[in-house]
């Protein structure tokens, strides 16, 4: 094993969150500002994101009262055109991407036997550096108005001449800022994962997650650069009077949508590949099943993080290329789906012949099971090509990423935080609340985004502020509005399950859900250093080999 | 209360509920115009050609209940091209197979869930560990790799069809060389050549073309460019959409074997009124479509009687951006309005081309279509008065 950075005598001296008497909330407060504990880093990713949530999921809900009736007037474009600029930015880089890195920052030290993550220090810059990042960008309400860009802002549309506000500077530089604490992220999992595995833990032998982790950080590694380069330029031309994108001036509008898609389709995967780790912790567990055909689903992982930076042109079908290009595009595309489709089926495959629980993990990630389904057929549907010039950029678009941002990555992410939320605070969370959380978000959820597919197919095309009667666009409006309000509420019982649990719930104990990787040995919460003695790992479900000496699993690997 | 009079094109519950009532008063439609337009003339929205029927809505229920009619359909399944056909062959196939797929795979997780759900009664301990199978993953890699190999074929013939190259213009080719140009917010299209004739005109919003017959093909080749930031052409009806990027030349081509009208509008986030940048596609049988072309190609009509009015056009600002052919207006920035009143529309399909219209929207053009690059003058009514009905008579 590597040696562990110290991370700071203070904090190892006493227990979590724990102040000194007589100093309270002061001190509590110093005691997060100041961590460089990967736990307490975690949460604060998570909980960040959970702020973003809310307030990009606001803005969403505006945007939904806009569009209930044709030709409303609830809000003026301009304010439309900044929500839904707002809304996409917000959810993809200050919910999705902390999210799952605050996610990963907890559990991927544990998982490995590992005190911290290699680089500490770089943990917390990355974290506050992307709260910074997430500030600046909300700042430019503070100009007159958020940018209205969309949030694949094309140029020329950042140009000074047609967004003259420094709104978007601020949003550009908040980007920029926050993909460099993306970068740090990247290159610590790389690191922790390379160098501090526990004695024994062989690369064939890391817990799914830390597997999808790992290639998430190298897709991040390879797609965030293009993008900081790419907004340096934006800002160059904004400040320094460069012509990169001005075309009057000989720049080229075309170059930046290959730069920002040569991130933003990696991206995509960026905001699925943990999520895919998740659930495959959590379906064997809730299934009693080892994980069927790990092998083949590593590879696979390895597959689509390749596939998936060879991809990103399939977002500008409509752009005029040659028709030899976009037939590679639309196959390099078809070709996600072999190793998606190979996940699919293992997961199935892991629950056939188990005894499944339903408890609130396993019913999240059957939510995620059935929904990205779809989401994954409708991007095939997008990805031939011809059929793409007439869905790009309509509402079907809207209706299948969400599908999968939501269907996938949301559904899946609760799944996760339902799974771990014992270990991090040390109660369970109400099943009966989980239960009505599901429920109203699988049912809102379907209710607002099927819809879009079909007003998309209507001819209805995505970010206009309004629409005139008579298309029939109307009812599927409408539905996608009342959907919104169904899911309103199943968030909100999310965050009262989430606090009130903290005192209300049952404790849990070390191994509430009886499962097998190292998080599980040390107790919950875990101890600063995470586990007293570092654990020698002999196979991949450590625990079970301890639960089962009979049976063990290394005698199968 | 002003009256405000709102053509509607929906038919069925909300008109049965509205009808009842003597007079028809548009409450919630006025509503729109109340706040839209402030200065207390009426106002009419463009009326589609299906319909023309008299609609209200009193609240918004009954505006919940217009929704249920369709009174025209852009559906990309409602094709009139050949194009735009072939692109709905290739969605069937791509909907059927995924369907198929959905329908197994969504019944193999069922099952599983139903069938594997934890029994109460079942005996401690866990069930047997299956670690994987080398052939079972093999035929699931190999049955997903022969689908997409298929669709690669499909795809790749569907595409040769909607991306022809596009010929040069020669006599007798039936076929319409248009250049279009977007513009915040609006398109304007540069009439190139028909049938082989040389052509030289250009007009805005509504793009003019003749039918196909079976026999003859009158293809319109358009070339695509921006003359600020992005944008794209999207007709759901007749072709797939094409982006219109500034320093890129891009083309596509429409043919229509359906007379009438086809609507569609810019589908690249363009700015604050990406939302109204509409298009309407006007499909004219031939004859039809050469009389429009030479009434096109001729000057702007002299009129003795607007004299006054087109002195006041000529001495404010309109002609710096605005081009009237035969006057010294020239400006090249703004739709051409050298035959304005041939369109149905203003405001890029905005608004019904009424005289009532055209003077709201010289008052204030803000007040109509929020951030349109066109201010507010502040003429007095007597200026405007002459310049509307000076514009008026640009048959």
């Amino acid at each position: 094993m590597s040696t562990v950075e110290p991370t700071g005598d203070f904090e190892l001296a006493r227990a979590p969150g724990q102040a000194p008497a007589g100093l309270g909330l002061a001190s509590a407060l110093h005691a997060w500002t100041t961590t460089v504990d990967h736990k307490k880093l975690g949460i604060m990713y998570v909980l960040m994101s959970l702020v973003f949530l809310v307030v990009g999921g606001c803005e969403a809900l505006l945007m939904r009262w806009q569009l209930f009736y044709p030709r409303n007037e609830v809000l003026s474009p301009d304010v439309f055109n900044q929500l839904f600029t707002m809304h996409g930015t917000t959810m993809v880089f200050f919910v999705g991407m902390p999210i799952l890195i605050g996610m990963g920052n907890y559990l991927v030290p544990l998982m490995i036997g590992a005190r911290d993550m290699a680089f500490p220090r770089l943990n917390a810059f990355g974290f506050w550096i992307t709260l910074l990042g997430g500030l600046l960008v909300y700042f430019s309400f503070a100009t007159g108005g958020a940018p209205a860009l969309g949030w694949f802002a094309y140029a020329p549309l950042t140009e000074t001449t047609f967004a003259r506000s420094p709104a978007t500077d601020f949003w550009a530089l908040g980007l920029l800022i926050a993909g460099v604490g993306t970068i740090g992220a990247a290159v610590n999992f790389i690191a922790t994962t390379l160098g501090m595995r526990a004695p024994g833990m062989t690369m064939r032998k890391l817990p799914f997650f830390v597997w999808t982790m790992l290639w998430t950080s190298m897709q991040m590694l390879l797609a965030i650069p293009p993008l900081t380069a790419a907004l340096v330029m934006v800002l160059f031309d904004r400040q320094l009077g460069a012509n990169f994108f001005d075309v009057q001036n000989g720049g080229s509008a075309y170059l930046w949508q290959h730069l920002f898609w040569f991130f933003g389709h990696p991206e995509v995967y960026i905001l699925i590949l943990p999520v895919f780790g998740f659930v495959s912790e959590v379906i064997p567990v809730f299934s009693r099943k080892v994980l069927f055909g790990y092998e083949f689903m590593a590879a696979a992982t390895m597959a689509i993080a390749f596939i998936a930076m060879g991809v990103w042109a399939h977002h500008m079908f409509c752009v005029g290329m040659s028709k030899t290009l976009d037939l590679y595009f639309a196959l390099a595309t078809f070709l996600v789906s072999i190793p998606t489709g190979i996940k699919f089926f293992n997961w199935l495959a892991t629950m056939y012949g188990g005894r499944i629980n339903f408890a609130s993990p396993m019913l999240f990630s059957f939510g995620f099971l059935s929904l990205f389904l779809i989401g994954g057929l409708t991007g095939i549907m997008l990805g031939a090509a011809p059929l793409d010039f007439q869905l790009s950029d309509s509402y079907f678009v809207v209706g299948h990423f969400h599908w999968v941002l939501i269907g996938g990555t949301l559904f899946g992410t609760f799944a996760g935080i339902y799974y771990w939320y014992p270990k991090v605070t040390g109660r369970m969370m109400s099943e009966r609340l989980a239960k009505w959380h599901f429920w109203l978000l699988y049912i809102g959820f379907i209710v607002t985004f099927g819809p879009m597919h079909i007003s998309g197919m209507l001819g209805m095309p995505r970010r206009i502020y309004t629409y005139d009667a008579g298309y029939g666009w109307e009812i599927w409006n409408q539905a996608a509005t009342i959907g919104a309000l169904i899911q309103t509420p199943s968030y909100a019982i999310f965050v009262y399950n989430l606090v009130g649990s903290l005192w209300k719930g049952k404790p849990a104990g070390d191994d509430p859900w009886d499962a097998w990787t190292l998080e599980w040995t040390t107790t919950s919460p875990p101890p600063p250093y995470n586990f007293e003695e570092i654990p020698t790992v002999h196979s991949r479900r450590p625990l079970w080999d301890l639960k089962h000496p009979e049976d063990p699993d290394w005698q199968y690997e | 209360m002003r009256t405000v009079e709102r053509p509607g094109r929906i038919i069925g519950f909300a008109e049965f509920a509205v009808r009842g009532g003597e007079k028809v008063t548009a409450l919630a439609g006025g509503r729109l115009a109340c706040s839209r337009y402030t200065s207390g003339q009426s106002f009419r929205r463009p009326t589609r050609k299906l319909e023309n029927v008299e609609v209200d809505a009193m609240c918004p229920w009954s505006q919940l209940a217009t929704s249920f009619a369709v009174s025209e359909n852009l559906s990309i399944f409602n094709p009139a091209s050949p194009s735009a056909q072939s692109i709905v062959d290739l969605a069937l196939l791509t909907f059927a197979i995924s369907a198929l797929i959905f329908v197994v795979v969504e019944g193999v997780l069922i099952y599983c869930a139903m069938r594997f759900r934890k029994q109460p009664d079942e005996p401690a301990g866990e069930p047997p560990q299956v670690y994987g199978s080398l052939p079972i993953e093999v035929a699931w890699t190999v049955a997903p790799a022969l689908i997409v190999f298929f669709l690669v074929l499909v795809v790749s013939r569907t595409l040769w069809k909607v991306k022809p190259v596009v010929p040069e213009p020669h006599a007798g080719d039936h076929a319409l060389f248009v250049t279009v140009i977007g513009r915040q917010w609006w398109f304007e299209y540069v009439y190139e050549n028909y049938d082989g004739q040389r052509l030289d005109f250009i007009t805005a919003n509504e793009l003019h073309f003749p039918v196909s017959d079976d026999g003859t093909p009158r293809r319109v080749y358009l070339t695509l460019h921006s003359a600020d930031v992005c944008h794209s052409f999207w007709v759901p009806r007749l072709a797939g959409k094409t982006d219109l990027i500034p320093g890129r030349t891009n083309t596509m081509v429409l043919e229509s074997h359906e007379l009438g009208q086809f609507h569609g509008q810019c589908a690249e986030y363009c700015g604050e009124q990406h939302a109204n940048m509409l298009i309407r596609v006007v499909v004219d049988s031939p004859t039809e479509f050469k009389a429009w072309l030479a009434n096109q190609a001729q000057p702007a009509v002299e009129n003795a009687t607007v004299r006054a009015g087109k002195e006041a056009f000529l001495a404010e600002t309109c002609v710096n951006c605005h081009r009237v052919r035969g006057t010294p207006a020239a400006g090249d920035y703004a739709p051409d309005l050298t035959h304005l009143m041939s369109r149905e529309t203003l405001a890029s399909g905005m608004i019904e081309n009424t005289p009532e219209n055209l003077a709201a929207w010289i008052r204030d053009p803000q007040a109509i279509k929020h951030g349109a690059l066109m201010p507010a003058f502040k003429l007095s009514d007597e200026q405007q008065e002459l310049i509307v009905r000076y514009l008026s008579t640009l048959k």
